[in-house]
This record gives C-alpha cells, structure tokens and sequence, in this order.
C-alpha cells in the first residue's frame, strides 16, 4: 500500500502560552503529545506519517521559554532560544565561545533561524532506517538494521552501542557539556535540574530515546555556571557537506592551563554514540601534562579505546582520534 | 485487545515483534491472585491433612534424626538458578515498568549462568540423584484424585504419605522445565542478535517472522515465569512448608516431619545414606 508523503496526519494543536499551561497540556496528554519547539525535527516525522500524535503542543508562544539572561552563577538559556540568538548573543562568545561556534555551526542559517537550542539537544536520531519508520529497536523493534553485514552505516556509532549503533546529531550537545551546563527539566513530580551529561542517554539505558524527557516532561531552561567562563576552548564538526550538515563528528573542549601544563579540562565527544561521550579518561590523562602533540597524540590514542567499527564506519576511529589530538594539542585562545 | 506487538518488515509482511508488554501485569496480578486466594482457603476453609497408612515399625525406627534430602551439588545448583532467575526477571521486566538501568549484559550474563546451571543438572541429575523421583507416578495420580474427591465432599480413603517430592513439586517442576526452556532456548538464539562474547552477531540467522516469534515466546516464557516464581517463593516461606524450604539450605529434614509428610516405602531412606556419600558420587534412595 502506498505511503502518503508530505501530508501532516490530522492533530489537534495546542498553543500555551505559558510553561505552566504546557506542562499542563503535556501532563494531561502525556504519550498522546507531541512537543514541537522549531519544528526541525518533528515536521519530518509527522510528515512522513512515521509519527501520528494526537495533539501536538506548540511551545513557540512561550515567552518565558525565550531568552538569554545573565544569573549570579553564569548564563541562563531559555529551551526555546533560537540557535542564531545563541550564536550571535555577546555574552555567549566573550564568555563561553565554544558554544556560540557549536550553535553556528549547526545546519545552515535558515535553520538556526528556526531552530532553537533546546530543540537542538532534544532532537532524535538521525539513522535513516529509524526515521524510515522501519521497526528497528529504537522504534520498538527487535532488530538493528543498520547494524547488519550489508546495512548502510556509514554515519553510524564506534562506540557505546548495544543493539541501536543511531547516533546523537547534536552539535551544542557537546558544548554544553564541556561547559558542565546544567538542564533545568518540569516533570510530573516537579522541577528537576540534571548535569547536561546526563540528559542524555544510550540504548543501553532506554533503547527508544536520546535523552531522558518521558512523556508529560519539558526541557525549559539550560544553566551554564561561570565555571569555565572564558577558558580555552575548542569545537571542531566534520561533516559532508561543510555549508549544512549533519555532524559525522564533533567535538568541544574546556581547557584552563597552568604555565603549559593542562590544569583542568572536559572534553566530549558527539555521533561517536547514541549519546555525547564526556572523555573522563581522556581528561584524568592529560591533568597535569604539557598541552603539546605528544598529549594530543596520547589523548587521541585513549580516547578511541574500545571502538567498535561497523562495516562501512572505520574511518571513525582516525577521525576521533584526530579530533581528540587537535582539541588537546591546537586548542584555540579565545578570551 | 492486542496481546502481542505487531510491526510492518520492509518488506511489507506483518510480522510479530514482542508480547504486549500488559501482559507483565497479567502475570504479577494471576501470581497474586493465586497467593491470595491459596493462603484465603488455607486460613479459613482447609481441614488438617490427612494421610492414609503407616509405615512398618523397623523401618521407622530406622529413619535417622536428620533425614537427608538434597545433597550440597542440588543445593547450590538450586541457588545458582534462582539468582539467575531473579537476575533475568528483574533485568527483562523492571525496564518495562520504568526502572532504567543497563540491563541488557546483566541478562546475557544471568542467562549463560541459568543455560549451564541447567546443563549441569540435565548430566547431575539423571546419573548422580533419583531422576524418576520428580516425574509423577501412578500413586500421586490416583491420590491426586482421592484429595480431589474429598475436597468435593466426596467419602473416600485419605491419600497415601508423599515420595520424596509431592505431586504439586513435581507438577511445579514440569512447568518450570516448559517454560525455563522455552526462555533458555530462545534466549541463546537471542543472544545472535546482540554482542556477546559467545557467538558472531548474525542477524540473519532466521526470517523476520522466525525471529519476532521466537520473541513472543521468550516474552511469553519470561511472563509465565513471573508468576510461577511467585508461587514457588510463596510456598518457601508458607510456615507448613519450611522444613522443606529449610532442607534446600541445610540438605536434611527432619525425622518428625518426614514421618508426617512422606512415606518411607515410596522414599526410602537408607541408614547409611548421608549428604557426604552423595556428594562423593554414590548413588542413594532419593
């Protein structure tokens, strides 16, 4: 039976204006909701039928959710920020640079116009079976076809995988992590705030998502503290197609030196998993040494320990290693 | 209502993908059910067991203080299995109901735990114990219809003292064995579905259809053992059934209790036998 493309499936759609009103909506609907923040995303799946909700809750009429504001302890980001407004705020590049070249370097202009931050983070997978709506495990499924001798995996992860090799396309994912941003999450049982490492989740954890919203739960703001304020940082993306597209890989970095000796650092890494994978060992390794090549050389080594490449995604774990090496050793003065 | 989850293959069959996941509860609330009402007749309408027969008195006074009923090897044997029962339940069942974590190496692990616990006890048991000692015989079938008689108001002859296991164990034990190997045999295949540091991955081992099967049946054995584990933890720690609880701890019951419950012609207790022979290979009278 044909599929009709590009035809919306009928919903009811609901405009709060407040974060309240949303929540609200999104308690009471709870898995029959669908949250549509820039629309990125989610017009691909309800365009393509894969996805066919009941409501869908339109968060674009929330002031509240909009915005950039100084706090005492850094940066408030409202979840419905545009990527532009993020890119081009002043406080974000003279303080927290690596995520205003995360943001800019997302899709293209017109993109980041619409798109927001916290759509950015949120998004699902990209996995070309999974968004086909085949049942795969992330659709509920019992298979991986991407994970197969003939299955086209190309983009897909080197490690961290466990049934689903989907990746996370996030590129302000990263960022934020190696900012230690925190996400300020409403749930059913109240507000939550989680380190931005752990919003995200692999198929180990939860095998259908990315992240760890559940039906009736709003991402609403992203907390940076000033604790990396103005360090060294590094963001790198490659990708096929440099004028828009979606990360084969990325990776951000914080760095504060001590003379030439690295004193503190985070660095992550992003579509090497389904999740951004925080390189603790990577970090606990180079504490303390010199900011050179041989650091660099030894944290690429370290980092692509324990990858697992698919049939057609080898070039992954030169492609990590490298980025980790030049995110150590080429870190770009910024401040 | 849908008891199983269907899905669209690329190739456009309909094919099975999983049980519907309600039927956790099915399984939870049919094992309580069972609890509730068993411990209900127990407490307020079951009259005193009554037994038919009594032993001759030289074999009765040969019975020893501790009677020896599962040697160290069955004991660790059952323990190795129920913690890789309860491993597998509660890293199959507790991610369904919301309760993340990394379940997926745990399940593979407790499983090849469970598959060789069972291994060892398809060889232990045939050479090594009483392998008919389990399987029900003429005797719990007809006794089995004289309590069912009586439980009917019906007036016939009390049933005979029990073998070494009663007819409920061996009943429990047959079902066990059809749905643990279902799980079990399912689950090794399954596990060429993930990585393991058993088997190459090999998704293409059966056909899509074969596969979503094979994991209804999984699903459907996993339920099943839900509330069969239920049942038997619940008749671990029912007061009348302790001593024998307690005899899969210290491998012997006592004299008092097995004059009570079994019958020394059809479970004969040897004077000499003891847990030690047992474990050095002899075989004795259980």
């Amino acid at each position: 039976m044909a599929v009709i493309r590009d035809v919306m499936p009928a919903f009811e759609l609901l405009q709060p204006a407040s974060v309240d009103e949303a929540h609200n909506l999104l308690r009471s609907y709870g898995a029959d909701a669908w949250i549509l923040a820039g629309g990125l995303d989610s017009f691909d799946w309800l365009k393509d039928r894969i996805r066919t909700p009941k409501v869908v809750v339109d968060l674009s009429g929330i002031d509240e959710l909009r915005g950039i504001r100084s706090t005492a302890g850094g940066l408030e980001i409202g979840a419905m920020t545009t990527l532009t407004e993020v890119a081009n705020c002043p406080v974000v590049k003279e303080k927290y640079a690596l995520l205003s070249q995360a943001a800019e370097l997302v899709a293209s202009p017109q993109i980041r116009n619409q798109g927001t931050i916290g759509g950015n983070v949120s998004q699902d997978a990209r996995c070309w079976y999974y968004r086909a709506g085949w049942p795969c495990y992330r659709a509920g499924g019992n298979i991986c076809y991407a994970d197969t001798p003939d299955g086209r995996n190309r983009e897909h992860a080197i490690l961290c995988a466990d049934r689903c090799v989907a990746v996370n396309p996030s590129d302000t994912a990263p960022a934020l992590i190696a900012l230690d941003a925190k996400f300020v999450v409403r749930t059913v049982k109240g507000e939550r705030v989680v380190d931005a490492e752990d919003y995200f989740i692999g198929p180990d954890i939860d095998i259908t998502r990315l992240h760890i919203l559940q039906p009736g739960d709003l991402l609403t703001a992203i907390h940076i503290p000033a604790t990396w304020a103005r360090a060294q940082f590094y963001f790198e993306k490659i990708r096929d197609r440099n004028v828009w597209d979606f990360p084969l890989m990325n990776v951000a970095s914080a760095m504060t030196l001590s003379g030439d000796r690295i004193e503190r650092i985070r660095i992550v890494v992003n579509a090497a998993a389904a999740r951004p994978l925080r390189l603790a060992s990577v970090e606990r390794a180079v504490t303390g040494k010199p900011r050179n090549d041989v650091t660099g050389e030894m944290a690429g080594k370290l980092a692509v320990a324990g990858a697992i490449p698919l049939q057609f995604n080898a070039y992954k774990v030169p492609l990590m290693r490298n980025l980790v090496k030049r995110a150590i050793s080429g870190v770009e003065v910024t401040a | 209502m849908n008891f199983l989850q269907w899905a669209i293959s690329p190739w456009g069959q309909k094919i099975p993908i999983h049980i519907a996941w309600f039927l956790i509860w099915v399984g939870v609330i049919s094992g309580l059910a069972f609890l509730i009402c068993h411990a209900t007749y127990l407490r307020f309408f079951a009259k005193e067991k009554e037994f038919s027969g009594t032993g001759r008195p030289e074999v009765i006074a040969a019975i020893p203080e501790r009677v020896p009923r599962h040697s160290l090897l069955a004991r660790v044997f059952h323990w190795v299995m129920a913690t890789s029962m309860f491993t597998l339940l509660f890293t199959a069942f507790l991610p369904k109901v919301g309760v993340q974590f990394r379940w997926v190496t745990y399940h593979w692990i407790a499983g090849a735990v469970l598959t060789t616990s069972v291994l060892f006890h398809l060889i232990h048991a045939p050479f090594w114990l009483n392998f008919w000692s389990i399987w029900p015989d003429r005797t719990d079938l007809q006794d089995a219809v004289r309590r069912l008689r009586r439980f009917l108001g019906q007036r016939v002859p009390p049933p005979r003292r029990f073998a070494k296991y009663p007819l409920e164990n061996k009943l429990f034990h047959g079902v066990i064995i059809l749905s643990g190997f279902s799980a079990i045999g399912t689950g090794i295949l399954m596990m060429f579905r993930v990585r393991t540091i058993f088997f190459p991955r090999s998704p293409y081992l059966f056909s899509d259809i074969t596969w979503g099967l094979m994991y209804v049946l999984h699903g459907l054995a996993g339920v099943g053992l839900i509330a069969l584990v239920m049942m038997h933890v619940y008749f671990g720690i029912r007061p009348e059934k302790r001593a024998i609880t307690k005899s899969m701890i210290f491998g012997w019951m006592s004299r008092d209790f097995f004059l009570k419950e079994h019958d020394p012609a059809r479970w004969v207790v040897t004077p000499i036998s003891s847990i030690q022979e047992e474990e050095r290979g002899f075989r004795n009278g259980d």
